[in-house]
Protein backbone atom coordinates (compact mmCIF):
# COMPACT_ATOMS: atom_id res chain seq x y z
CA UNK A 1 0.00 0.00 0.00
CA UNK A 2 2.60 2.49 1.08
CA UNK A 3 4.68 1.38 -1.85
CA UNK A 4 1.89 2.24 -4.26
CA UNK A 5 1.39 5.62 -2.60
CA UNK A 6 5.04 6.46 -2.85
CA UNK A 7 5.19 5.30 -6.45
CA UNK A 8 2.17 7.46 -7.23
CA UNK A 9 3.90 10.39 -5.57
CA UNK A 10 7.06 9.84 -7.52
CA UNK A 11 5.00 9.48 -10.68
CA UNK A 12 3.36 12.86 -10.15
CA UNK A 13 6.74 14.33 -9.37
CA UNK A 14 8.06 12.91 -12.57
CA UNK A 15 5.13 14.32 -14.52
CA UNK A 16 5.83 17.80 -13.16
CA UNK A 17 9.44 17.69 -14.23
CA UNK A 18 8.34 16.21 -17.54
CA UNK A 19 5.98 19.11 -18.17
CA UNK A 20 9.00 21.38 -17.79
CA UNK A 21 10.74 19.22 -20.34
CA UNK A 22 8.06 19.73 -22.99
CA UNK A 23 10.03 22.13 -25.21
CA UNK A 24 13.00 19.77 -25.14
CA UNK A 25 10.73 16.84 -25.90
CA UNK A 26 9.22 18.59 -28.90
CA UNK A 27 12.64 19.71 -30.07
CA UNK A 28 14.06 16.20 -29.84
CA UNK A 29 11.07 14.80 -31.69
CA UNK A 30 11.58 17.40 -34.39
CA UNK A 31 15.31 16.79 -34.69
CA UNK A 32 14.68 13.04 -34.79
CA UNK A 33 12.08 13.42 -37.51
CA UNK A 34 14.40 15.68 -39.48
CA UNK A 35 17.26 13.21 -39.30
CA UNK A 36 15.07 10.27 -40.25
CA UNK A 37 13.59 12.25 -43.12
CA UNK A 38 17.04 13.17 -44.34
CA UNK A 39 18.28 9.61 -44.30
CA UNK A 40 15.12 7.83 -45.32
CA UNK A 41 13.03 10.08 -47.51
CA UNK A 42 14.89 13.03 -48.96
CA UNK A 43 14.98 12.93 -52.75
CA UNK A 44 18.36 14.53 -53.08
CA UNK A 45 20.46 12.30 -55.27
CA UNK A 46 23.53 12.54 -53.08
CA UNK A 47 21.64 11.74 -49.89
CA UNK A 48 19.88 8.91 -51.67
CA UNK A 49 23.07 7.32 -52.90
CA UNK A 50 24.76 7.59 -49.53
CA UNK A 51 21.85 6.11 -47.62
CA UNK A 52 20.73 3.71 -50.32
CA UNK A 53 21.50 0.39 -48.65
CA UNK A 54 20.15 1.51 -45.28
CA UNK A 55 16.94 2.61 -46.89
CA UNK A 56 16.44 -0.81 -48.36
CA UNK A 57 17.46 -2.62 -45.20
CA UNK A 58 15.06 -0.60 -43.07
CA UNK A 59 12.20 -0.95 -45.49
CA UNK A 60 11.85 2.69 -46.47
CA UNK A 61 10.29 3.17 -49.86
CA UNK A 62 13.20 3.69 -52.21
CA UNK A 63 13.51 4.55 -55.91
CA UNK B 1 22.52 12.20 -18.76
CA UNK B 2 21.74 13.89 -22.03
CA UNK B 3 25.01 12.60 -23.32
CA UNK B 4 24.04 9.11 -22.33
CA UNK B 5 20.74 9.52 -24.11
CA UNK B 6 22.45 10.67 -27.23
CA UNK B 7 25.18 8.09 -27.29
CA UNK B 8 23.10 5.01 -26.57
CA UNK B 9 21.27 4.95 -29.85
CA UNK B 10 24.69 5.07 -31.47
CA UNK B 11 25.83 2.06 -29.52
CA UNK B 12 22.62 0.34 -30.37
CA UNK B 13 23.38 0.93 -33.95
CA UNK B 14 26.27 -1.43 -33.66
CA UNK B 15 23.34 -3.79 -33.94
CA UNK B 16 22.10 -2.39 -37.20
CA UNK B 17 25.62 -2.45 -38.45
CA UNK B 18 24.92 -6.14 -38.57
CA UNK B 19 21.95 -5.33 -40.72
CA UNK B 20 24.13 -3.42 -43.08
CA UNK B 21 26.55 -6.31 -43.26
CA UNK B 22 23.65 -8.64 -43.73
CA UNK B 23 21.97 -6.77 -46.50
CA UNK B 24 25.00 -5.54 -48.36
CA UNK B 25 26.04 -8.97 -49.66
CA UNK B 26 22.45 -9.62 -50.63
CA UNK B 27 22.29 -6.38 -52.55
CA UNK B 28 25.56 -7.07 -54.27
CA UNK B 29 24.46 -10.55 -55.09
CA UNK B 30 21.27 -9.21 -56.57
CA UNK B 31 23.15 -6.61 -58.52
CA UNK B 32 25.43 -9.26 -59.89
CA UNK B 33 22.51 -11.35 -61.07
CA UNK B 34 20.88 -8.40 -62.70
CA UNK B 35 24.05 -7.35 -64.39
CA UNK B 36 24.33 -10.81 -65.93
CA UNK B 37 20.69 -10.76 -66.95
CA UNK B 38 20.92 -7.31 -68.42
CA UNK B 39 23.90 -7.98 -70.59
CA UNK B 40 22.51 -11.33 -71.71
CA UNK B 41 19.21 -10.11 -73.07
CA UNK B 42 19.88 -6.45 -73.69
CA UNK B 43 17.53 -5.63 -70.87
CA UNK B 44 14.03 -4.71 -71.96
CA UNK B 45 13.84 -2.71 -68.75
CA UNK B 46 17.05 -0.84 -69.33
CA UNK B 47 15.05 2.37 -69.70
CA UNK B 48 14.13 1.94 -66.09
CA UNK B 49 10.39 2.28 -66.64
CA UNK B 50 7.58 -0.24 -66.95
CA UNK B 51 4.00 0.86 -67.11
CA UNK B 52 3.85 3.20 -64.14
CA UNK B 53 6.00 0.85 -62.11
CA UNK B 54 9.63 1.64 -62.20
CA UNK B 55 12.34 -0.93 -62.46
CA UNK B 56 15.73 -0.02 -61.18
CA UNK B 57 18.92 -1.78 -61.93
CA UNK B 58 20.99 -0.99 -58.92
CA UNK B 59 24.50 0.35 -59.32
CA UNK B 60 24.27 1.15 -62.98
CA UNK B 61 25.30 4.78 -63.21
CA UNK B 62 22.90 5.53 -66.05
CA UNK B 63 19.97 4.77 -63.81
CA UNK B 64 21.11 7.18 -61.19
CA UNK B 65 21.55 9.88 -63.76
CA UNK B 66 17.97 9.39 -64.79
CA UNK B 67 16.82 9.93 -61.25
CA UNK B 68 18.66 13.20 -61.13
CA UNK B 69 15.77 14.96 -62.77
CA UNK B 70 15.36 17.29 -59.86
CA UNK B 71 18.64 18.40 -58.46
CA UNK B 72 18.59 19.64 -54.91
CA UNK B 73 20.95 22.02 -53.22
CA UNK B 74 23.33 19.28 -52.14
CA UNK B 75 23.42 17.88 -55.65
CA UNK B 76 24.36 21.19 -57.15
CA UNK B 77 27.11 21.44 -54.56
CA UNK B 78 28.54 17.98 -54.88
CA UNK B 79 27.31 16.75 -58.22
CA UNK B 80 26.30 13.20 -59.05
CA UNK B 81 28.15 11.38 -56.36
CA UNK B 82 27.74 7.86 -55.09
CA UNK B 83 29.95 5.99 -52.66
CA UNK B 84 32.40 3.51 -54.12
CA UNK B 85 31.41 -0.08 -53.65
CA UNK B 86 33.24 -1.83 -50.87
CA UNK B 87 34.49 -0.15 -47.75
CA UNK B 88 33.26 3.35 -48.57
CA UNK B 89 29.81 2.07 -49.31
CA UNK B 90 29.66 0.06 -46.11
CA UNK B 91 30.86 3.12 -44.25
CA UNK B 92 28.07 5.30 -45.59
CA UNK B 93 25.55 2.56 -44.99
CA UNK B 94 26.55 2.28 -41.36
CA UNK B 95 26.65 6.04 -41.01
CA UNK B 96 23.14 6.40 -42.37
CA UNK B 97 21.96 3.49 -40.22
CA UNK B 98 23.39 5.17 -37.16
CA UNK B 99 21.72 8.44 -38.09
CA UNK B 100 18.41 6.66 -38.57
CA UNK B 101 18.76 4.94 -35.21
CA UNK B 102 19.62 8.25 -33.60
CA UNK B 103 16.59 9.93 -35.15
CA UNK B 104 14.25 7.09 -34.25
CA UNK B 105 15.71 7.07 -30.74
CA UNK B 106 14.95 10.77 -30.27
CA UNK B 107 11.42 10.33 -31.58
CA UNK B 108 10.74 7.26 -29.47
CA UNK B 109 12.01 9.01 -26.36
CA UNK B 110 9.81 12.03 -27.10
CA UNK B 111 6.80 9.76 -27.61
CA UNK B 112 7.47 7.97 -24.32
CA UNK B 113 7.87 11.25 -22.47
CA UNK B 114 4.57 12.46 -23.85
CA UNK B 115 2.61 9.27 -23.45
CA UNK B 116 4.11 6.87 -20.93
CA UNK B 117 3.09 6.90 -17.28
CA UNK B 118 6.43 5.58 -16.19
CA UNK B 119 9.59 4.99 -18.12
CA UNK B 120 11.85 2.06 -17.32
CA UNK B 121 13.39 -0.82 -19.18
CA UNK B 122 10.16 -2.86 -19.20
CA UNK B 123 7.88 -0.09 -20.46
CA UNK B 124 10.61 1.02 -22.81
CA UNK B 125 10.59 -2.46 -24.31
CA UNK B 126 6.83 -2.24 -24.78
CA UNK B 127 7.14 1.13 -26.47
CA UNK B 128 9.95 -0.16 -28.62
CA UNK B 129 7.84 -3.11 -29.75
CA UNK B 130 4.93 -0.78 -30.40
CA UNK B 131 7.20 1.36 -32.52
CA UNK B 132 8.35 -1.76 -34.36
CA UNK B 133 4.73 -2.57 -35.16
CA UNK B 134 4.08 0.99 -36.30
CA UNK B 135 7.25 1.71 -38.24
CA UNK B 136 8.25 -1.71 -39.56
CA UNK B 137 5.40 -4.22 -39.46
CA UNK B 138 2.44 -2.13 -40.56
CA UNK B 139 4.14 -0.42 -43.52
CA UNK B 140 5.67 -3.73 -44.56
CA UNK B 141 2.21 -5.23 -44.87
CA UNK B 142 1.47 -2.86 -47.73
CA UNK B 143 4.97 -2.13 -48.95
CA UNK B 144 7.35 -4.96 -48.11
CA UNK B 145 11.01 -4.00 -48.01
CA UNK B 146 12.27 -4.24 -51.55
CA UNK B 147 15.53 -5.17 -53.09
CA UNK B 148 16.75 -2.84 -55.78
CA UNK B 149 15.37 -4.04 -59.07
CA UNK B 150 11.84 -4.69 -57.91
CA UNK B 151 9.08 -2.91 -59.69
CA UNK B 152 7.36 -0.36 -57.55
CA UNK B 153 4.81 2.37 -57.89
CA UNK B 154 5.60 6.06 -57.90
CA UNK B 155 7.96 7.05 -55.09
CA UNK B 156 6.18 9.99 -53.52
CA UNK B 157 2.91 8.08 -53.30
CA UNK B 158 4.67 5.21 -51.57
CA UNK B 159 6.52 7.50 -49.18
CA UNK B 160 3.31 9.27 -48.29
CA UNK B 161 1.55 6.00 -47.65
CA UNK B 162 4.49 4.72 -45.60
CA UNK B 163 4.62 7.76 -43.32
CA UNK B 164 0.85 7.89 -43.04
CA UNK B 165 0.68 4.23 -42.07
CA UNK B 166 3.44 4.55 -39.49
CA UNK B 167 1.81 7.57 -37.87
CA UNK B 168 -1.71 6.11 -37.96
CA UNK B 169 -0.57 2.77 -36.55
CA UNK B 170 1.43 4.44 -33.79
CA UNK B 171 -1.47 6.68 -32.81
CA UNK B 172 -3.91 3.80 -33.06
CA UNK B 173 -1.78 1.54 -30.90
CA UNK B 174 -1.48 4.25 -28.29
CA UNK B 175 -5.26 4.74 -28.29
CA UNK B 176 -5.92 1.01 -27.99
CA UNK B 177 -3.31 0.22 -25.37
CA UNK B 178 -2.94 3.49 -23.54
CA UNK B 179 -6.47 4.78 -23.23
CA UNK B 180 -9.31 3.21 -21.27
CA UNK B 181 -12.32 4.69 -23.04
CA UNK B 182 -13.99 2.13 -25.32
CA UNK B 183 -14.74 4.72 -27.98
CA UNK B 184 -11.09 5.72 -28.16
CA UNK B 185 -10.09 2.07 -28.37
CA UNK B 186 -12.43 1.57 -31.31
CA UNK B 187 -11.07 4.70 -32.95
CA UNK B 188 -7.58 3.29 -32.45
CA UNK B 189 -8.45 0.02 -34.15
CA UNK B 190 -9.99 1.93 -37.06
CA UNK B 191 -6.84 4.06 -37.32
CA UNK B 192 -4.70 0.94 -37.52
CA UNK B 193 -6.87 -0.67 -40.17
CA UNK B 194 -7.55 2.42 -42.27
CA UNK B 195 -4.26 2.60 -44.22
CA UNK B 196 -4.70 -1.00 -45.35
CA UNK B 197 -8.26 -0.35 -46.47
CA UNK B 198 -7.00 2.58 -48.49
CA UNK B 199 -4.29 0.32 -49.82
CA UNK B 200 -0.67 0.92 -50.63
CA UNK B 201 0.26 2.19 -54.07
CA UNK B 202 1.42 -0.76 -56.14
CA UNK B 203 2.69 -1.20 -59.67
CA UNK B 204 0.27 -2.73 -62.13
CA UNK B 205 2.39 -5.77 -62.66
CA UNK B 206 5.02 -7.41 -60.55
CA UNK B 207 7.98 -7.13 -62.81
CA UNK B 208 10.79 -7.80 -60.42
CA UNK B 209 14.03 -9.09 -61.81
CA UNK B 210 15.06 -10.19 -58.35
CA UNK B 211 14.50 -13.88 -57.59
CA UNK B 212 11.50 -14.28 -55.30
CA UNK B 213 13.49 -16.42 -52.90
CA UNK B 214 16.14 -13.76 -52.47
CA UNK B 215 13.44 -11.19 -51.94
CA UNK B 216 11.85 -13.40 -49.29
CA UNK B 217 15.10 -13.81 -47.42
CA UNK B 218 15.64 -10.10 -47.58
CA UNK B 219 12.23 -9.25 -46.17
CA UNK B 220 12.67 -11.73 -43.33
CA UNK B 221 16.14 -10.44 -42.49
CA UNK B 222 14.93 -6.87 -42.61
CA UNK B 223 11.99 -7.56 -40.30
CA UNK B 224 13.98 -9.56 -37.78
CA UNK B 225 16.69 -6.95 -37.54
CA UNK B 226 14.09 -4.21 -37.20
CA UNK B 227 12.43 -6.11 -34.34
CA UNK B 228 15.74 -6.56 -32.55
CA UNK B 229 16.67 -2.94 -33.14
CA UNK B 230 13.42 -1.55 -31.72
CA UNK B 231 13.35 -3.89 -28.75
CA UNK B 232 16.87 -2.93 -27.74
CA UNK B 233 16.37 0.75 -28.49
CA UNK B 234 13.19 0.89 -26.38
CA UNK B 235 14.48 -0.96 -23.37
CA UNK B 236 17.82 0.84 -23.37
CA UNK B 237 16.13 4.23 -23.58
CA UNK B 238 13.76 3.28 -20.77
CA UNK B 239 16.55 1.92 -18.63
CA UNK B 240 18.73 4.97 -19.12
CA UNK B 241 15.89 7.37 -18.52
CA UNK B 242 14.95 5.69 -15.26
CA UNK B 243 18.56 5.72 -14.15
CA UNK B 244 18.74 9.42 -14.91
CA UNK B 245 15.54 10.14 -13.01
CA UNK B 246 16.57 8.33 -9.85
CA UNK B 247 20.06 9.73 -9.60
Amino acid sequence: MSASVSSAASASQASVSRAALLPIVLLSAFVGAFVVFGVGFAHSNVLHNAAHDSRHALGFPCH
Amino acid sequence: MLQALITTPLILQAETYEVAGLSAPVLHQAAGMKAVGASAELAPYAGGLTDDGRVWLAHSPGEHDEAAGELGFLDSMIGAWAPEDGLERTLYTSLSSILTGFGFGLMLLAAMLLGARRIDAATGLQWGLGAFAAVALAPALGLPPELPGSAAAELVARQTWWVGTAVATGLGLWLVVGRGEPLLKIAGVLLIIAPHLIGAPHPHEYASRVPAELQGHFVAASMVSAAVFWAILGSALGWLWQRGETT
